[in-house]
């Protein structure tokens, strides 16, 4: 039985040191922009649609010359500095709310100077962020299910991979969707029984099986693909993809409404599912005996909840979570399976969940961050860039690395993430 | 509610930690349950609270026998538990730490914090403890979390309450106050199991008193008993409870100075604030205070194990400062050390006792020729410290893990004293380790001081630092409330261990 000590917390009162991490940060991001974007910014014009054609409430498209863009961001962006430097300098946290609004206005500038002489479709590229996003926030959510309860889940890439494999063949099979995306939520959950049983009841190394089970999965997807599917692609591989449902009204909101609320079905089911979970975790019973669970397991058991079942369930669930993500690739977007197509989303997942501090709507946000670099690197590739498109794509990862380096404060997880349970 | 165990064993493997134990706990009454560290009054206690199952013998509640499958059965019949280590968590607040297992809820299982909020405020009322529901347990002293614990038992309407040696985290006022807890709580009906291993608050609190030796009782005594009668019974023959010492010479060397340091803890916090002291070659100096004032931090500071913070202050040993050498050239200048958790830092569980007696001298003679080690050098040297620290082992080949706590520490010093030592650091030598043991280990303490060695001795046991003590110094929150010398009353040393200068 491991042993877990409750410190006293007898110095936690003491004030917030003074961290000027987040403000250097800034200033650094600043400064670049400011002399890239602004002083050694295009002067040709820049137009960002912002509503769709066909909507029903239109705004102007807004066009303006690149580099007085940099100029009025970089301002925004000095402001939001210096107030974070007030805060550092003053010994409080800074507000995550600056951090946010800073990193989109960050983004208008690269934008601005990324499409100079040319047209920044924002509806387009929103919807796709989103679109994109879906397997990483799922997946997000399956991690947060696994690790609020104790469980490390390397797994996610090997649960999305069986979603969106088992989705796209048994959608084809049935012709039905939603039976495909069912089919690859319980696929992924069968997958999570083997973490959680072995890492529960066995005490095997959680690492060890998340990694190995990806492996697994990689195998036998790629051996199903290139031995079985490929022999009658149409017949086992060809389900369709869900179609548009647009919500009246919600809609017709200028820049977010066709993006948000034209969308197929496992979007919707996504917008359900992230404050269900927030809620359930932070508002119900089952929450605080989950978390109590990842916190100190011995605490929760002594107070009879039965720790190892508490633990199957919601790992199982959370599989069948990241499943539903699996599933968004294939017979949500994409259309057909291809080899190894999570390429990673799983493990994007993984560090989300910590940038995102195991909260399912920080979390989200964090997705849609990558989601965004996706569809920056299709996007600009269209649009001639300046620069190598690589180095845009590398700014969520760099991002990620900032942010668990302990720019965002000090993460720290739930204290009995990874730790197995022993009973006598 | 009557509780009666009757012939309760329990075994782990071949070891029988409970032989037919026999206790009967009237209603209203506050029962000690006597004994050494090891002695099976834990295990005792977590078969009664389902946590193990007991291979024979029956736990009956008012006459009707129980069969629990886990806590939440034992809970259910009314019976408490406050854990050594407290089984909260930290993260949460005193109302859902309260609640939790328990919770009142609303529609689908929605939490209804206002009615756990109400309950702990209403019990928190009733016996006077002062609780906030929305503090953070983190944020809490060790005493509320205490409190919380008993809040917790209370709620799930227990009315027998276990409390496992409840005063080895407080200061002697908070002592003071949870007997007073435990008198208002035995006077409205509940029954409490007091177990403990401190005779003082047996004489002081208790009713009835059951002594366990190795598995079994040994037998009952009344609270009118003296301590001497109470410590022979507990460990089976005369003991002899003061330590033997001369006064201190004076004017040795200065060995250590340590000036206005500063260290954090692992959460970045500060955990030594701004402390000073001197240690001469020939005195106990002892850093008395409750667990968790610093002193974990500080002594490993002192070692290098830990980082001091830059520029805010220095530790010089004979004259030099250390503070830019490392653990190595620290210990050879000269410091032996003996850690708090001897199973953490203090040997290697896997290794055997040889192989633990050669761990700070691994790189060189006598343990090493060249790149190998000098495996006959090495045999011999073990051998000759077992003997010499009445190590009881099969053989120097035996793995550490497999001693009794005493003896592993026993091993820890005996590695520590065979080097040429000028400074010796002891953090809590005597924690978990029978009396016997304890016995040997004080006398080796005083006759290296004897040497002319300067000790620095860390303990939270006010009696240990007591009976070794020349000079004391208090700390609490980081900071040393005062130094004085060994001859102060306990109740000064009490004010001061709660933070009022002397």
């Amino acid at each position: 039985m491991s042993r877990i000590e409750v410190t006293p917390g007898m110095f936690s009162q003491a004030e917030q040191k003074k961290s000027l991490k987040a403000p250097i940060v800034m200033a650094i991001v600043t400064i670049f922009s400011f002399v890239f974007f602004a002083i050694l910014g295009p002067t040709t014009e820049v137009t960002f649609q912002i509503t769709e054609t066909d909507a029903f409430v239109t705004l102007p498209d807004l066009a303006l010359p690149s580099n007085a863009l940099g100029y009025s961001t970089a301002a925004i962006m000095v402001l939001i500095t210096i107030a974070s430097l007030w805060f550092g300098v003053t010994k409080k946290r800074v507000p995550q709310m600056f951090a946010v609004v800073y990193g989109l206005v960050a983004i208008v500038a690269l934008l601005g100077w990324l499409a100079a002489g040319a047209d920044v479709p924002v509806g387009f590229l929103l919807g796709n962020t989103l679109v994109l996003a879906l397997p990483i926030i799922l997946g997000g959510m399956g991690g947060i299910m696994s690790e609020r309860v104790g469980v490390v889940n390397i797994a996610i890439e090997g649960q999305l991979l069986t979603g969106a494999f088992l989705a796209a063949v048994i959608g084809s099979i049935t012709g039905s969707l939603w039976a495909g995306v069912i089919a690859a939520m319980i696929g992924a959950a069968l997958l999570s029984t083997i973490l959680a049983s072995l890492s529960i009841k066995y005490l095997v190394d959680q690492i060890i099986i998340g990694v190995l089970l990806n492996v697994l999965v990689i195998g036998v997807t790629n051996f199903l693909y290139s031995q079985v599917i490929t022999q009658n692609n149409a017949g086992l591989n060809f389900p369709g993809t869900f179609n548009r449902i647009e919500i009246p009204i919600l809609s017709q909101l200028p820049i977010i409404g066709d993006a948000f609320f034209n969308q197929g079905a496992i979007v919707y089911l996504t917008f359900l599912i992230v404050p269900a979970l927030w809620f359930v975790l932070f508002r119900t019973k089952l929450g605080l005996r989950a978390r109590a669970v990842g916190e100190h397991p011995l605490a929760a058991d002594t107070v009879g909840i039965n720790v190892g079942r508490t633990r199957f369930w919601w790992v199982t669930i959370g599989g069948a979570v990241a499943g539903l993500g699996g599933a968004a690739i294939t017979v949500g977007n994409v259309g057909a399976f291809g080899r190894e197509m999570t390429g990673g989303l799983g493990f994007i997942a993984l560090a989300v969940v910590i940038l995102g501090r195991w909260q399912p709507l920080y979390v989200s946000i964090s997705a849609l961050l990558f989601g965004f670099a996706i569809i920056m690197r299709i996007w600009s590739n269209q649009i001639n860039p300046v620069i190598p498109v690589d180095f845009i794509t590398m700014v969520p990862y760099l991002v990620t690395l900032i942010a668990v380096a302990g720019f965002a404060g000090r993460v720290r997880g739930p204290a009995a993430t990874g730790k197995p349970y022993e009973k006598n | 509610m009557k509780l009666e165990l009757r012939q309760v064993t329990k075994r782990f493997g071949t070891l029988v930690a409970n032989d037919r134990i026999d206790l009967v706990v009237e209603p209203g009454e506050i029962h000690a349950l006597l004994g050494e560290n090891g002695a099976g009054k834990s295990t005792l206690m977590n078969v009664l609270y389902g946590l193990y199952q007991a291979e024979e013998g029956t736990i009956l509640l008012d006459g009707v026998e129980q069969n629990f499958k886990g806590p939440g059965d034992a809970m259910a019949a009314g019976i408490g538990m406050v854990h050594q280590h407290f089984m909260l968590i930290p993260v949460f607040t005193v109302a859902e730490n309260v609640v939790l297992g328990n919770e009142p809820t609303k529609k689908l299982g929605v939490l209804d914090l206002d009615a756990a909020r109400k309950k702990v405020r209403a019990l928190s009322d009733r016996f006077g403890f002062d609780v906030d529901p929305d503090a953070l347990v983190s944020d809490l002293p060790v005493g509320a979390q205490q409190r919380v614990e008993i809040i917790k038992s209370l709620i799930r309407d227990a009315k027998i309450l276990v409390l496992d040696e409840p005063t080895a985290v407080l200061t002697p006022q908070e002592t003071d106050e949870l007997m007073q807890i435990m008198r208002d709580l035995a006077a409205a009906g509940t029954s409490i199991i007091f177990i403990t291993h401190k005779l003082r608050e047996v004489q002081a609190v208790s009713d009835k008193i059951t002594v366990i030796r190795q598995g079994k009782v040994v037998g009952q005594a009344k609270p009118t008993s003296t301590a001497g009668e109470l410590a022979t019974m507990m460990v089976g023959r005369e003991v002899d409870l003061k330590v033997n010492k001369s006064v201190a010479k004076q004017g040795g060397n200065l060995v250590l100075r340590v000036e206005d340091i500063h260290v954090e803890d692992d959460r970045k916090q500060l955990a030594v604030d701004g402390v000073s002291f001197n240690v001469q070659a020939g005195e106990v100096l002892a850093i008395a205070g409750v667990q968790g004032n610093g002193q974990t931090e500080l002594a490993e500071a002192l070692l290098g194990l830990r980082h001091v913070v830059k520029g805010r202050g220095a530790i010089a040993l004979n004259d030099v400062y250390v503070d830019n050498q490392s653990v190595r050239q620290r210990l050879e200048a000269g410091i032996g050390y003996v850690p708090e958790d001897r199973k953490k830092d203090g040997l290697v569980g896997e290794f055997d006792i040889a192989e633990n007696l050669m761990l700070n001298g691994s790189y060189g003679k006598p343990f090493a020729k060249g790149v190998a080690i000098d495996f006959a050098s090495r045999d011999r040297i073990a051998n000759q410290l077992i003997k010499a620290f009445d190590v009881r082992t099969p053989s120097a080949s035996t793995q550490a893990q497999k001693l009794s706590g005493g003896n592993q520490q026993k091993v820890v010093v005996a590695r520590e004293l065979s080097r040429e030592v000028k400074l010796l650091i002891v953090s809590q030598p005597t924690r978990g380790v029978d009396v016997g043991s304890i016995e040997f280990i004080h006398e080796r303490i005083v006759a290296e001081r004897d040497e002319g060695k300067a000790v620095l001795l860390i303990s939270t046991e006010l009696d240990e630092v007591l009976a070794l003590a020349d000079r004391i110094a208090v700390m609490y929150r980081g900071k040393i409330v005062g130094i004085v010398d060994a001859n102060v009353s306990r109740e000064t040393l009490g004010k001061m261990m709660a933070g009022v200068a002397a």
